[in-house]
């Protein structure tokens, strides 16, 4: 066995693990505010990467300034989805409301396509492209910096949740919602603001990868692999979905591994996780730090 | 019976009020209808046609959904996966072991429910959200698997499949196909409309509705959800070997994901529950591309279509438009067309005193 790769794959799956961890908390969190599942969280990603895209290469701005302007867009996106779309849906069964969320991802993937072409597109060089070596491995600088951004994304994360105002607010509405209400929490306004943090949280992954990888439709298939880390991790629960992301990072690229050496069946790193997703749903479906109040038959 | 239904409920019997088409009209329409697609070789083209079978066999796939959807409130978001799962059994059947390709379709269908069973078990004992999410991963799986098993797919290559035939009788054309789609919608519309009158039916309906009552009625959930995904499989294989043996190939890369929310977008634009909805859904589904296609052919050359570049996205546009109609249909009209379709029909029954 070759340790050295092992390890190097481990590496790399940690650093796209962060990044499904990032993304996989910004699920959670519209789930635990609203109840509401979200399909269209990797055309947050891709939305949020192609502004970014277009304001860098097509108006000239500086980094800073388009990525400001970027999250600033994000948030109004999310807010107008939720009071145009998810509102009028608010007592609606589940299937209506996932329904909605799969026809916004549709829609805005073939927007995407339709103004920015299917190619995928590079982003002007920001960082200094670099390899770096940490405890023997051969790393990119942009992935190490990638890792930082979600390393600080979460951080906020937890900093909100515990510290800040709104924060407390969000996660009383989410424990009970006419609780919070008689405390004095807007609870539309906690969802409008669920939807605004999330769109602008994955906007930022989707920068990230875009900056690494190129922007391209292949980034709205993190809102798809987002569901594995969320089961894993438990679909409730915000450190679940930061642990669920790594574990289902370094996952399908331990199953790369397994697939190239001794398997040969091709494309493992695509599937795996959703042979892990049947499992767990077989086993434990509440997942790791998930509420245990899923009705079983 | 009377030619129409009298403003009211008079029914009496459970068996009057349990008969599919309650008037003498109904049925006479009925038989109109399916008069009226016999004859469609007459007077419309190939292409038209081809339109036809496509909402035929797409209605048929499609109401297998509205079974686990609409009636028993489960969600799944792999049906084109089972639809494809159908299109290849029928056509590998055929090539191994050069089985007719009249009895391929039917045991097509039963070798999908028989899949659709395995990934069933999980819908056995999860609902809503986390079943959706295991049916979205069944999904990937299988398209996997046609990717992967070159034995059963051709692999990237395909698989071409042979027409229909019966008794000497060839259907390689639309004008003949039609037919066997005609049968074949007939055949599966009338027996979803019987089983929903049966005690599985009931069944099925009471674990939508308020599972604990349904249990407590003595109603097997698990059986009963599993047994929703088979008939769900099953339907969506037969249409899946219609499909194959229309097109007369099977390309591994035809049911991706979008295929399959195209299906949920015809439960919901058709009607939740609503067995013609079905077919109208399929109906809107097949024909909101060709509305696309004509707009933007109206448009062509002006200067929307300069600025727009409409020529070369058209099926970006066509992408845009179901999942607009999924998301307008779902604020504007969430019990679907069939539900417009019964106030159309109250509107006429009460005419003109509504109020």
């Amino acid at each position: 066995m070759d340790w050295s790769l092992l390890l190097q794959l481990t590496l790399n799956g940690l650093i796209v693990g962060a990044l499904y961890g990032v993304v996989a908390m910004s699920f959670v969190l519209i789930y635990k505010a609203s109840q509401v599942v979200n399909f269209a969280q990797g055309e947050f990603l891709l939305v949020g990467a192609w502004v970014c895209w277009w304001l860098l290469t097509e108006w000239q701005l500086p980094f800073w300034a388009g990525f400001l302007v970027t999250l600033a867009f994000m948030t109004l996106f999310g807010m107008i989805l939720q009071v145009v779309v998810l509102r009028p849906l608010i007592g609606e069964p589940v299937i209506s409301v996932i329904m909605a969320t799969i026809g916004l991802g549709i829609f805005f993937q073939a927007l995407m396509k339709w103004i920015f072409g299917v190619f995928a597109k590079p982003f002007p060089p920001i960082f200094p492209v670099e390899r770096v070596t940490v405890l023997g491995l051969e790393v990119q600088s942009v992935y190490l910096l990638s890792l930082c951004i979600s390393v600080l994304i979460m951080l906020a994360f937890a900093w909100f949740f515990t510290a800040s105002k709104h924060g407390l607010a969000m996660r009383a509405t989410a424990f009970d919602q006419q609780v919070a209400q008689s405390l004095g929490v807007s609870v539309p306004k906690v969802f409008a603001m669920s939807w605004a943090i999330s769109a602008v949280v994955s906007a930022v992954a989707g920068v990230v990868v875009g900056v690494v990888n190129g922007v391209s439709s292949a980034l709205s298939f993190y809102g798809i692999k987002v569901f594995p880390a969320v089961i894993l991790g438990g679909l409730d629960s915000v450190v679940g979905a930061v642990l669920g992301g790594l574990i289902v990072g370094v996952l399908e690229n331990w199953a790369q591994y397994l697939d190239a050496n001794w398997l040969n069946w091709g494309n493992m790193v695509g599937v795996a996780p959703f042979y892990a997703l049947i499992l767990i749903l077989l086993i434990k479906p509440y997942g790791l730090f998930g509420t245990k109040n899923i009705e079983r038959v | 019976m009377a030619d129409l239904a009298p403003a009211g409920d008079y029914r009496s019997s459970y068996r009057e009020d349990m008969t599919i088409f309650p008037t003498r009209n109904s049925r006479i329409a009925l038989w109109i209808g399916i008069l009226l697609v016999a004859c469609a070789p007459l007077a419309l083209g190939r292409y038209e046609l081809g339109l036809l079978i496509n909402i035929g066999f797409m209605g048929i796939a499609a109401l297998g959904l509205n079974i686990l959807v609409g009636f028993t409130g489960q969600i799944s978001i792999g049906h084109a996966a089972f639809f494809g799962f159908g299109a290849f059994t029928s056509a590998w059947l055929h090539e191994t072991w050069h089985i007719p390709v009249a009895l391929c379709i039917p045991l097509a269908g039963v070798a999908t429910a028989l899949v659709g069973l395995l990934f069933g078990t999980p819908a056995a004992r999860l609902k809503g959200l986390y079943l959706a999410i295991a049916t979205l991963a069944a999904q990937f799986i299988l398209e996997d698997f046609f990717a992967r098993a070159q034995w059963f797919t051709g692999g990237v290559a395909g698989r071409i499949t042979e027409p229909f035939e019966l008794f000497g009788w060839r259907a390689d054309r639309e004008e003949s196909y039609l037919y066997v789609v005609l049968f074949a919608v007939v055949v599966m519309y009338a027996g979803a409309a019987n089983l929903m009158r049966t005690r599985d039916g009931r069944a099925l309906v009471a674990v939508r509705d308020h599972y604990l009552s349904a249990e407590v009625m003595g109603i097997n959930l698990a059986y009963y959800r599993t047994l929703s995904f088979g008939i769900a499989s099953f339907y969506a294989g037969i249409g899946g070997a219609l499909y194959a043996h229309y097109l007369l190939f099977v390309s591994v890369e035809a049911f991706t994901i979008l295929f399959s929310i195209q299906f949920l977008g015809m439960v919901i634009i058709g009607g939740l529950g609503s067995i013609m909805g079905s077919l109208m859904g399929a109906a809107f589904m097949v024909l909101l591309p060709e509305l696309v296609q004509a707009g933007a052919d109206a448009l062509a050359g002006g200067a929307v279509d300069r600025a727009l570049n409409l020529g070369n996205s058209i099926s970006f546009l066509r992408e845009m438009a179901i999942g607009a109609a999924i998301i307008l249909f779902l604020i504007f009209e969430p019990d679907g067309l069939a539900h417009r379709w019964k106030q159309v029909k109250a509107y006429w029954k009460l005419y003109p005193y509504s109020h």
